[in-house]
């Protein structure tokens, strides 16, 4: 089932035009894996999904993108409902330099999730425990989330994106700062996700995209090249840049 | 009255606000709501204060004119001048208070019954307005929170206004200091030509003092030249680069080459501090220290020196400055990329060459920039010319004679009470917006050289 | 006093009571008030020496020099030595220096007054700069459009950090005093004048350590679902506050040292009470040193010098605040 359908998305920074005509069909409850070598738009797209574009000035993004229907490129639609349906995770884990359970918690309250702090605690554990950071930090919830290891810090981001229920959840590069073990921490924890939320990931690396992925696109100089099912973008790609960029001979 | 106004007002918003929450909570059984309840709170409480309080203070602004226009409409046919309609409307006042002491006509005391009914109409209608104005913004305010309209934009977009207002502040200081320089001095022109003020020779304003009547205007062509003043200004300036200058310069040098990081460690902020202690300090230390000891000095070898002389002045106000170059033009040379400086290493430079040929090159304009700003604060600096050099102004270039500065001059004329409405009053506004305009002209050159300098490494 | 030699004839009395400071018949009321007991004998009392018998005590006086030169004569000189040859003067640590106001004479003189008054104008100069300074700088860093008109905003807060701080005292001057009609030589109207200087000081702060805040944190705020005035406020806003602390002081220690503008504002005026309110006339630290520096009598110098150590120390103080808070509390973005 398709979750987010974008149609014809071009992006501009000023003059200069970052995506061409960029089409998708993102699945429900699927790891759907964006790759390319860097520059390619893939971010970008990304940053489509939940509007952070709107943070820089001279970007403008044309086209359609609709989840569940509801277009997401559009003024009148409200950016703060839309972000809390849709997580974020970004390649540099970035906890607020608070504590860990405010850091988990921020969502929640400035979205009303929570009426009570029982209810609060309640969240922030399973938060936690989807995250799969319980364990390490359920005796130290008050101290500095940027205290953690960085891969501690980065699950600590994610169960933060999770920590308000969304739909969707984008990841941006959200490994390439780890070292292999928080990386396969990282992964372990994706495919759990996949149960409940759907997930975009952009990824330089091949192989990662190859191990949590089910649909994987190739992105190459602001074009989505090749769109399909991870398999077969791997093994058998119909498109011959796919072709050369997976066997390394170029990116 | 008006005490009891804008507290109640304010009282009001604090209630609006709890009663907003409240209602929310309410509404939040039956729908779900477009906010946090507490945005609810504020968007009653910023409609309930907002414009009350905004009409309030117009109202405040407003209503004094608006009241003397009426109060000396019935003067009008007694063709007064502007003084004198003021002088009237000053003791029409006063006999209302109560505080009048001198003559009553029948004409003022009717005029202070009127002023007294007036200040009451006014009185009742700004209550009346401002209650119907807090009625009808509440009770659109409360329809919206009704129908369970979004709650946090119009909140954040009133939030915005807030912070928008306040960073007009600044420029309302700008235009404060300009209009109330330009309304001193257009006035001063209007007295003194301009062409007498910018190329007259002497500068003694106390000549002009009499105790009646106007002054002469020969007198007055002869007494406000300010060359002497541009002059002395530029002059105790120049000493003071002199010893500011090279002492900064090679101070500056120092801690961003040579000195280790445990000297700059301790420097830096000591530096700070020294840039920090106020003039005053300085103005005392060359009035009692430094004025004598050249003065001592200079009678020794011979030669007359006043005890207020021009150098004893410059140099100490030369010491204050050295930190500011110090700090500013080790800024700047931190600020050249490291790889200019390997790159010089490379090629088998030592540190002093690599110091003079790559790195201060590289730097200059920046430095240029900072040794500007410098002079802009020589120029406007006072308390040390206002101790320790002259108050009389001499045309001189000799640096062990006293001479005065703009500075000093505004001082000397507006100490102790001044009389609005006088030339010598007002030539101090006319040497203020002289003094803000060089300076002007300064910072606006040496903040550009600066950004650009910045713009190339950064 | 007269005591010394009862009996003298009134041209020495009037010299012997030079001697000592004109306070004394106060010293010596409040002396019986509270030991009623001593009416009618004879008890050593302390009484606070005159100016110039304090600079003779201090050597400050050359005695070499022909007596009509002499501010003190040789009767009085003679009454001195003996006095000091006895042990009967004594040198004490002043206190009153600290608890009363302005004088005109040199050893009564204290700084009571200027330090309330210098208290009081820190204290409106806080209120009115910092909260509209952070605002300011919260909108040009977080809000602002990049337009013709911020750009001048811009520019005009960067001059008017530069612009010499006497202008400012003419504006206090044209503006507080003539237009709005506001107490003359109150820490009210130099608090206001000197929160306009700082005004620029802080914003230019609060924007730097704006800047500082990595973006990575506004995204992550963004991203979870916050408005931009949610992540500045709740985030942004208070992990500058370090940075924007230290520069408040900084600003304030500047206008603390500030003197010219509020000699144009009328804050020299001769204030001998003690200052309550911020709309009392007083004077300031930095004016007393002005006014004093000023006085021809030599017994100033030394408090001059006495007030310009607590100026000082004032000043170190508030430097070492500000670098510890800029130490302690600033995060380090790594």
């Amino acid at each position: 089932m398709s979750k987010i359908k974008a149609e014809n998305v071009n992006v501009y920074y000023g003059s200069k035009q970052a995506l061409f005509d960029v089409s998708i069909d993102i699945a429900e409850k699927e790891v759907t894996a964006l790759i390319g070598p860097s520059g390619c738009g893939k971010s970008t797209f990304l940053r489509c999904l939940n509007r952070m574009n709107d943070v820089i000035e001279i970007c403008r993004v044309e086209g359609s993108i609709k989840m569940d229907n509801l277009e997401l490129n559009s003024r009148k639609l409200d950016v703060v409902r839309l972000r809390e349906n849709v997580g974020m995770v970004f390649q540099k884990p970035n906890p607020f330099p608070k504590t860990i359970y405010e850091n988990v918690a921020y969502g929640p309250t400035i979205h009303g999730i929570a009426q009570s702090k029982e209810e609060m605690d309640q969240i922030v554990e399973t938060s936690l425990k989807k995250a799969a950071l319980w364990n390490e930090v359920k005796d130290r919830l008050d101290e500095i989330g940027t205290g953690l290891s960085g891969g501690q810090q980065q699950r600590l981001c994610i169960a933060r994106a999770i920590s308000v229920s969304p739909e969707v959840i984008l990841m941006d590069e959200p490994c390439s700062a780890l070292d292999p073990i928080a990386t396969a921490q990282i992964e372990e924890l994706i495919d759990d996700l996949k149960k409940e939320v759907t997930i975009v990931i952009v990824t330089h690396s091949m192989s990662q995209a190859a191990r949590v992925s089910q649909k994987t696109g190739f992105f190459h100089l602001g074009k989505l090249i090749e769109f399909g099912p991870t398999d077969k973008i791997f093994k058998n790609p119909d498109n011959q840049q796919t072709q050369d960029y997976i066997t390394g001979r170029f990116g | 009255m008006n005490l009891i106004l804008v507290t109640f007002i304010i009282l009001l918003a604090f209630t609006s606000y709890y009663f907003g929450r409240k209602k929310a909570l309410v509404i939040q059984s039956s729908q779900r709501l477009t906010a946090l309840p507490k945005f609810y709170g504020y968007y009653l409480a910023a409609w309930c204060a907002a414009p009350a309080l905004i009409i309030f203070a117009l109202w405040s602004v407003f209503e004094p004119s608006i009241v003397k226009t009426f109060i000396l409409q019935d003067y009008t046919d007694q063709n007064l001048t502007k003084n004198e309609l003021q002088l009237i409307y000053t003791k029409v006042k006063a006999l209302a208070a109560g505080t009048y002491t001198g003559n009553i006509t029948n004409f003022l005391d009717e005029s202070a019954n009127k002023y007294i009914q007036l200040k009451g109409i006014a009185n009742s209608a700004k209550v009346a307005i401002i209650l119907a104005i807090l009625i009808f913004s509440l009770s659109f305010a409360y329809r919206s929170v009704q129908k369970n309209d979004r709650m946090r934009e119009p909140v954040e977009i009133f939030l915005k206004w807030v912070l928008f207002v306040a960073s007009l502040g600044a420029v309302l200081v700008t235009i404060g200091i300009v209009f109330s320089l330009l309304f001193e001095a257009i006035r001063f022109f209007q007295a003194v030509k301009i062409f007498d003020f910018i190329f007259g020779t002497h500068w003694y304003p106390a000549k002009t003092f009499v105790r009646d009547g106007q002054p002469d205007p020969e007198l007055m062509k002869d007494a406000f030249g300010a060359v002497p003043l541009f002059a002395g200004t530029f002059f105790i300036a120049f000493i003071a680069m002199c010893v500011a200058i090279p002492i900064g310069l090679l101070s500056g040098i120092y801690l961003s080459e040579y000195a280790g990081r445990g000297i700059r460690k301790y420097a830096k902020p000591i530096i700070e501090i020294l840039a920090g202690i106020p003039t005053v300090v300085y103005g005392f230390f060359a009035a009692l220290t430094v004025g004598p000891f050249v003065k001592e000095i200079g009678n020794a070898m011979g030669l007359e020196v006043s005890a207020e002389s021009a150098l004893a002045a410059g140099a100490v106000m030369g010491v204050m400055i050295i930190p500011f170059i110090s700090s500013l033009s080790d800024d700047v040379m931190t600020a050249v990329p490291q790889n200019l400086r390997d790159g010089s290493y490379a090629m088998g430079a030592t540190k002093s060459e690599t110091v003079k040929k790559v790195i201060f090159p590289a730097a200059l304009p920046g430095i240029v920039g900072s040794i500007l700003l410098a002079v802009s604060r020589a120029v406007g600096e006072t308390m040390i010319v206002v101790m320790a050099s002259g108050l009389a102004a001499n045309l001189t270039m000799n640096p062990l004679e006293s001479t005065s500065t703009i500075t000093a001059q505004i001082v000397v004329i507006l100490i102790g009470d001044q009389q609005f409405g006088d030339p010598k009053t007002q030539s101090a506004f006319a040497l203020g917006i002289s003094l803000f305009i060089v300076t002007l002209l300064l910072n606006v050159i040496a903040l550009s050289v600066v950004k650009k300098y910045r713009e190339k490494y950064e | 006093m007269t005591s010394l030699d009862p009996g003298l004839p009134e041209e020495e009395d009037r010299q012997l009571i030079q001697m000592v400071s004109y306070k004394y018949e106060a010293e010596v009321k409040d002396l019986l008030l509270k030991n009623p007991d001593y009416l009618g004998k004879i008890v050593p009392i302390k009484l606070t020496a005159s100016d110039d018998v304090d600079q003779v005590h201090k050597g400050n006086y050359p005695r070499d020099i022909p007596e009509e030169n002499r501010r003190v004569n040789d009767y009085q000189l003679q009454i001195y030595d003996m006095l000091n040859e006895r042990g009967d003067i004594l040198s004490e640590f002043n206190i009153s220096f600290f608890t009363s106001p302005d004088s005109r004479e040199a050893e009564l003189a204290g700084i009571a007054s200027s330090f309330m008054g210098t208290v009081f104008s820190i204290l409106v100069c806080l209120a009115f700069s910092f909260p509209v300074a952070v605002l300011a700088a919260i909108y040009l860093e977080e809000f602002a459009p990049k337009n013709k008109f911020t750009d001048f905003i811009e520019v005009n807060i960067n001059n008017l950090a530069a612009v010499p701080s006497i202008v400012f005292g003419l504006l206090g001057l044209g503006v507080l005093l003539a237009v709005f009609n506001l107490p003359r030589s109150t820490p009210l109207v130099g608090g206001i004048t000197l929160s306009l200087m700082t005004l620029p000081t802080i914003i230019i702060a609060a924007r730097a350590s704006l800047k500082a805040v990595p973006p990575s944190i506004r995204e992550a705020a963004l991203a979870i679902g916050a408005s931009n005035m949610q992540t500045t406020m709740h985030h942004t806003v208070p992990l500058s506050m370090p940075g924007t602390l230290s520069g408040t002081i900084i600003g304030l220690a500047q206008a603390l040292g500030e003197t010219a503008p509020l000699i144009l504002i009328g804050m020299v005026a001769f204030v001998n009470t003690i200052p309550g309110t911020p709309v009392d006339p007083a004077a300031s630290l930095p004016v007393q040193i002005y006014i004093w520096s000023e006085s021809a009598e030599r017994g100033f110098v030394e408090k001059v010098s006495a007030c310009i150590m607590v100026l000082l120390a004032f000043l170190i103080l508030m430097n070492l605040a500000a670098q510890i808070v800029r130490h302690k509390f600033e995060k380090k973005w790594s």
